[in-house]
């Protein structure tokens, strides 16, 4: 095995293309190592502390070189696609969050966006701020935690205490706005659940100017340091070209080099009204997907900002759509009004129609490209769901970013993907 | 008239919600998607969902409950009934979502119809990406994909009967084996 040559930016990250054939995601052994009778295969996972939940990976070893490998997932598997064809529309909701429990928030408006995507519904702008505000404090949260089981994977303990500190603090905010730290089925078809709480406007600046701190204080422990250079740099490479043939999409695809983002390339919700940067790095390496997510957390905390300042003046503004035939009419309506009443009783019961048709809406989650094709048959239930996980897509480059790799590598690389099993599995 | 009739196998172009679709041929697939890569720059493979069409508009679209005349005043609970969707080509569709990474991002759905028992050519060729996605569909939808290098269960066991995702797959809950049987 040859021992991988220190790079320069600007230079090709490798020449040609390193995706296995005939199969792209399966690394075999050369029939002559395997001839050797040295071979010794290992069973890493699916219960193994480094591996983000249940991946197994099966791996060739020849001392402690890996020359073969395969990804096997389906562990946890729950079928959340197909439940979700049992259930009536708005019903369907809190099941998106659960499948990528990290960015919860993210898988959350994706479903719901498809959703509104198929109604033609206009979400008042309020909701539009609100949601844009807790998509990034969610991406924020994502990194954190990838931070801090990264870290910890590779030996920097205390990485994990500081960043989960600061994820408390997210998951605080949250708490105060839904009533729940996690999976908070906030975002309603048309809008949001509830009105923005008193008190969270200030208390999100707080975290706002203490948030860039934290990060000069991870950058500080991490990014000069020794250790994790050499355990970080030239390792788990990806050329920009097999990124993009792999589907490889957010933090691993500009860690290639590759100036993609869709919160600019297809905006949705307010990405278009607010200024945000889009961190790249040329070598396509551990360090470099490390430097992403660490440069996309101080822009996330940017647009935060931007969005209070909008919020902070639409005090008194509706949060919903004002469509009956959608949206759960006002709860103190239904004391009074009979047509709210009989509303509110057909949408739980029965569920709202949402129009013939199929359509797919992707967005940036933390973890890329996060998808969510929806097919209506015009009635109250989804005739298909299909989510786009991007964790599922980045272990398919398992195979290519081993290649001449150590087994202690193998942690920093599948860590380096940021991939969140029930995702992946759904 | 629209940017995709040089498309080979195209069947037809649909305009919906913002969405073009591309109808082709199954047997065309793979040369379809090398002309849309090559030629109009869809150089990345976001999706493949494969949909289940059985009984597509037999059930009653609106409520829990509906009949297929629509509303009926003399029978009660039938009401809200409102349209019977089109019907569909075959019974699968299999959808390829595309994108064009360029500075004139640009998304376009590719799609297939297939007979039960039919099976279309894997585009692993054309994106590598699609060797997970593939064997997703085939895991959980029933689709064969000729020419799959690896084309075995992805998300369940490997000895695992039907597959959940068609409509036709029961959902009355596992068998359970009492001890005493044998």
């Amino acid at each position: 095995m040859t021992a991988t040559a220190p790079r320069r930016a600007g230079a090709a990250i490798y020449e040609g293309t390193r995706i296995p054939s005939p199969t792209p995601t399966v690394l075999v052994t050369s029939p002559e190592l395997a001839a050797t009778g040295d071979i010794l295969t290992v069973n890493f996972g699916p219960n193994h502390p480094s591996t983000h939940g249940v991946l197994r990976l099966v791996v060739d070893l020849y001392g402690e070189d890996v020359t073969g490998l395969a990804a096997v997932i389906g562990y946890l598997h729950t079928g959340f696609e197909k439940n979700m064809e049992y259930k009536t529309w708005w019903k369907a909701i809190p099941y998106a969050p659960r499948m990528d429990y990290v960015s919860f928030q993210n898988n959350e408006y994706v479903f719901v966006g498809a959703v509104e995507k198929l109604l033609d519904i206009d979400i008042p702008p309020k909701a539009v701020w609100m949601r844009t505000l807790l998509l990034e404090l969610n991406r924020i949260h994502s990194h954190l935690v990838w931070i801090g089981t990264s870290a910890l994977e590779l030996g920097a303990i205390s990485m994990f205490w500081y960043a989960f500190r600061e994820r408390e603090q997210i998951l605080d905010l949250f708490e105060l706005v839904a009533g729940y730290r996690m999976h908070t089925r906030y975002f309603q078809v048309g809008g949001l659940a509830e009105d923005v709480p008193r008190g969270f406007y200030p208390e999100t600046r707080k975290f706002c100017d203490w948030m860039p701190k934290a990060i000069d204080d991870y950058e500080t422990l991490l990014t000069r340091n020794q250790i994790w250079l050499e355990r970080t740099e030239g390792i788990g490479l990806l050329s920009r070209d097999d990124a993009i043939a792999l589907g490889q999409s957010g933090p691993v695809l500009r860690a290639s080099g590759v100036d993609w983002d869709l919160r600019r390339a297809e905006p949705y919700l307010a990405y278009h009204q607010v200024d945000f940067r889009v961190p790249v790095f040329p070598t396509g390496d551990v360090y470099a997907r490390y430097l992403v997510h660490m440069a996309e957390m101080r822009e996330s905390v940017r647009i935060v900002e931007q969005c209070l300042d909008r919020l902070e003046h639409m005090e008194g503004e509706p949060w919903i759509a004002d469509d009956r035939k959608v949206v759960l009419p006002p709860r103190h309506e239904l004391h009074t009004s009979m047509e709210s009443l009989i509303h509110h009783f057909k949408i739980v019961t029965e569920g709202f129609r949402v129009p013939e048709g199929e359509v797919y809406f992707p967005i940036e989650s933390p973890r890329g490209e996060l998808g969510c094709y929806v097919c209506s048959d015009g009635g109250p239930r989804p005739w298909r769901v299909k989510f786009r996980a991007p964790s599922f897509v980045a272990l398919e480059a398992t195979a290519t970013c081993m290649q001449d790799a150590l087994i202690a590598d193998m942690i920093a690389i599948v860590g380096s993907l940021d991939t969140v099993m029930g995702e992946v599995d759904r | 008239m629209s940017d995709f009739d040089g498309v080979p196998g195209v069947v037809e172009v649909v305009e919906r919600h913002g969405e073009s679709t591309i109808v082709v041929e199954p047997a065309a697939l793979r040369d379809a998607a090398r002309h849309l890569r090559d030629e109009q720059g869809f150089n990345f493979l976001s999706d493949i969902t494969a949909v289940d069409y059985l009984a597509w508009g037999e059930a009653g679209v609106s409520g829990y409950i509906g009949t297929p005349a629509g509303h009926d005043i003399n029978e009660p609970m039938t009401q809200g009934y409102q349209a019977v969707p089109l019907a569909k080509r075959q019974r699968f569709a299999v959808n390829y979502h595309l994108l064009s990474i360029s500075d004139r991002p640009r998304r376009v759905r590719l799609q297939t119809w297939l007979a039960d028992g039919q099976s279309v050519q894997s585009v692993i060729p054309v994106w590598p990406t699609a060797d997970w996605h593939e064997r997703e569909a085939f895991d959980l939808m029933g689709i064969t994909f000729a020419e799959h290098p690896n084309l075995r269960r992805i998300l369940l066991d490997d000895d695992w009967e039907g597959h959940p995702l068609r409509k036709d797959y029961p959902i009355g809950g596992e068998p359970v084996r009492f001890s005493g049987e044998e």
